[in-house]
């Protein structure tokens, strides 16, 4: 009964995971005979390819940007909105919707909002007098990447919430009637029951985000395509753009190839730091 | 006092900022460019369908329309019924196959489906199976069946064992007691699981943004793109368009939100 499911998944997902890591052995440019290069592609990506080292480096930014701030953001209003009150249930619902729109249809709308010249963001901005806010968001190489992730971090937070939600309603209301009894301060409150009881739901939303985070495209693609001068470039849309763009394709794969790496190690060490941090309490 | 105050004014914050650009949105597709530039926010002068009778006229969503339902549709109906069958005899093998099955699939969580762009773009190139619908519903079905094979081998391992034996004694063969006992009782997890991969095949941008170059094998998030002028774009017509690329989406989440946000958290908790 297994059986459809393991010749599609071995036909379509790990023979296509295995040629990659053949195809990143190669220098080919996907229409004259592919060169056996062995491990040069790598060597040029680690040593000389300055782009993509920075690269690298904005979806390192971007990750750290969006996995801080998606994750304190979320984890806040979660704890705002966990009793099950009428308004409460209706910020849950409105918090939500933007999950269910399209990456690009929120790239989209957000390219809107941040148009230096008739987007809301600085036309608000201009009215209440603060003219010297109205940056140039997504044109200005130095704030692209992060504009982006703005708009990430609205995309997301309300699908965190709910997972932050489940997480906070299975910790036992005693603990707080006897952190009341006790006096303790809301601060103390969280910092030794909330906090440490959501740990595991955190390790959660940490690893989600920081996987979608080097998964994501289709915001950069939709808003600025990585650019300008590659400040938003992240590392599959430049893996995109060196196989479909410049017809590099041995050269992409080996990027690739450094991706799965990179968000391996990354999971690895989450969750290394957060199960032992939690084992510890 | 300061913790009700502060959450209050941070609540009121992010209540405003979902729904300030989903009014302009929502409120852009009765009104003309200008009156979008100038007035995002303002109700339209004139309320008019004008944009709604452009697009259509145009003839580029239609198509595309139809193409996502196609492609989301046949995805999800297969990926379950190949996922849950998987999932079932995984979750009813306690020998070491099930185990090596299990371990086998959960690779493919551990892998992002986007490394695989290059590999199956050259695959599908050979087996022409680019500018194909099935072709795309072919990717979406590999892409989702780790997940979905997740999810659903730790339901059916839920369920009472007791039933599956009792009918095992009875005289029903795997597959009978997939269709008879595991499939309706897993009614709840499998809408769920459904929705969750009916939204990530209606959105999906790279796939076929790779797969796709013909307009009439077009899906909505690549015709969404186009929307996007070289030099200026038109947000009328951009936010028509995103309204009814979005509509399926929206009554989803009203008439089935409660399979709608388990299934989209469930993806991620398990994920």
């Amino acid at each position: 009964m297994a059986l459809p499911a393991v010749a599609i998944y071995s036909f379509l997902y790990l023979y296509p995971a295995i040629s990659n890591l053949l195809y990143s052995t190669q220098r080919w440019d996907g229409v004259t005979k592919a060169q056996f290069v062995g491990l040069h592609n790598f060597k040029y990506l680690a040593t000389s390819d300055d782009l993509f080292h920075k690269i690298v480096a904005n979806n390192f930014r971007f990750s750290f940007v969006v996995v801080i701030l998606q994750t304190l953001f979320s984890l806040m209003f979660a704890i705002f909105l966990l009793k099950n009150t009428k308004a409460n249930i209706f910020l849950r619902t409105l918090f939500f919707f933007p999950t269910i729109l399209s990456s690009v249809s929120v790239g989209l709308i957000w390219t809107f909002l941040y148009n230096p010249n008739f987007g809301f963001i600085n036309a608000s901005l201009k009215a209440i007098g603060l003219n010297k806010l109205a940056l140039n968001w997504l044109s200005d190489g130095r704030y692209s990447l992060y504009s982006i992730a703005i708009a990430q971090i609205w995309f997301h937070t309300g699908q965190m919430i709910v997972i932050y939600l489940a997480g906070l309603q299975q910790i036992p209301a005693e603990l707080y009637e006897a952190a009341d009894v006790d006096g303790a301060t809301r601060w103390q409150q969280f910092r030794n029951i909330t906090w440490p009881m959501a740990l595991p739901t955190t390790a959660v939303v940490v690893a989600y985000t920081t996987i979608q985070t080097f998964r994501a495209f289709d915001l950069v693609y939709a808003m600025t395509q990585g650019g300008p001068m590659n400040s938003s470039d992240l590392i599959v849309t430049s893996i995109y753009n060196m196989a479909f763009g410049a017809y590099k394709f041995g050269y992409a794969s080996a990027e690739s190839v450094v991706l799965v790496v990179v968000v391996l190690v990354i999971t690895w060490i989450q969750r290394r730091t957060l199960r032992v941090d939690y084992g510890s309490r | 006092m300061f913790y009700n105050v502060s959450r209050r004014v941070l609540l009121a914050i992010f209540a405003i900022a979902v729904i300030v650009p989903s009014s302009i949105v929502v409120l852009g597709t009765f009104k003309k460019d200008i009156e979008i530039y100038t007035k995002p926010l303002a109700f339209p002068k004139h309320w008019s369908l004008t944009n709604f009778h452009n697009l259509i006229n145009q003839g580029n969503v239609f198509v595309p329309f139809k193409n996502s339902l196609i492609v989301a549709f046949f995805s999800v109906f297969f990926t379950l019924l190949i996922a849950s069958m998987a999932a079932f005899a995984i979750s009813r093998m306690i020998t070491v196959t099930g185990k090596v099955l299990f371990l086998l699939f959960s690779l493919g969580l551990a892998i992002p489906g986007q490394v695989n762009i290059i590999p199956i773009y050259l695959l599908f190139v050979k087996l022409h199976l680019t500018n194909s619908l099935v072709g795309l519903i072919l990717v979406n079905i590999a892409i989702t069946l780790p997940i979905s094979i997740f999810i659903l081998t730790t339901f059916f391992r839920d369920l009472p064992k007791e039933m599956f034996e009792v009918a095992g004694i009875d005289g029903a063969g795997l597959f009978r007691t997939y269709r008879s006992i595991a499939l309706p009782l897993s009614r709840p997890a499998m809408g769920a699981t459904g929705i969750f991969l009916f939204v990530i095949c209606w959105n999906d941008l790279l796939y076929p943004l790779m797969l796709i170059t013909q307009s009439d094998k077009k899906t909505l998030p690549l015709t969404l793109i186009d929307f996007r002028g070289e030099y200026a774009t038109s947000y009328s017509m951009l936010f028509t368009a995103i309204m009814v690329a979005s509509v399926p989406m929206v009554l989803m989440y009203i008439f089935m939100q409660k399979s709608f946000v388990a299934g989209l958290t469930a993806g991620a908790v398990k994920g």
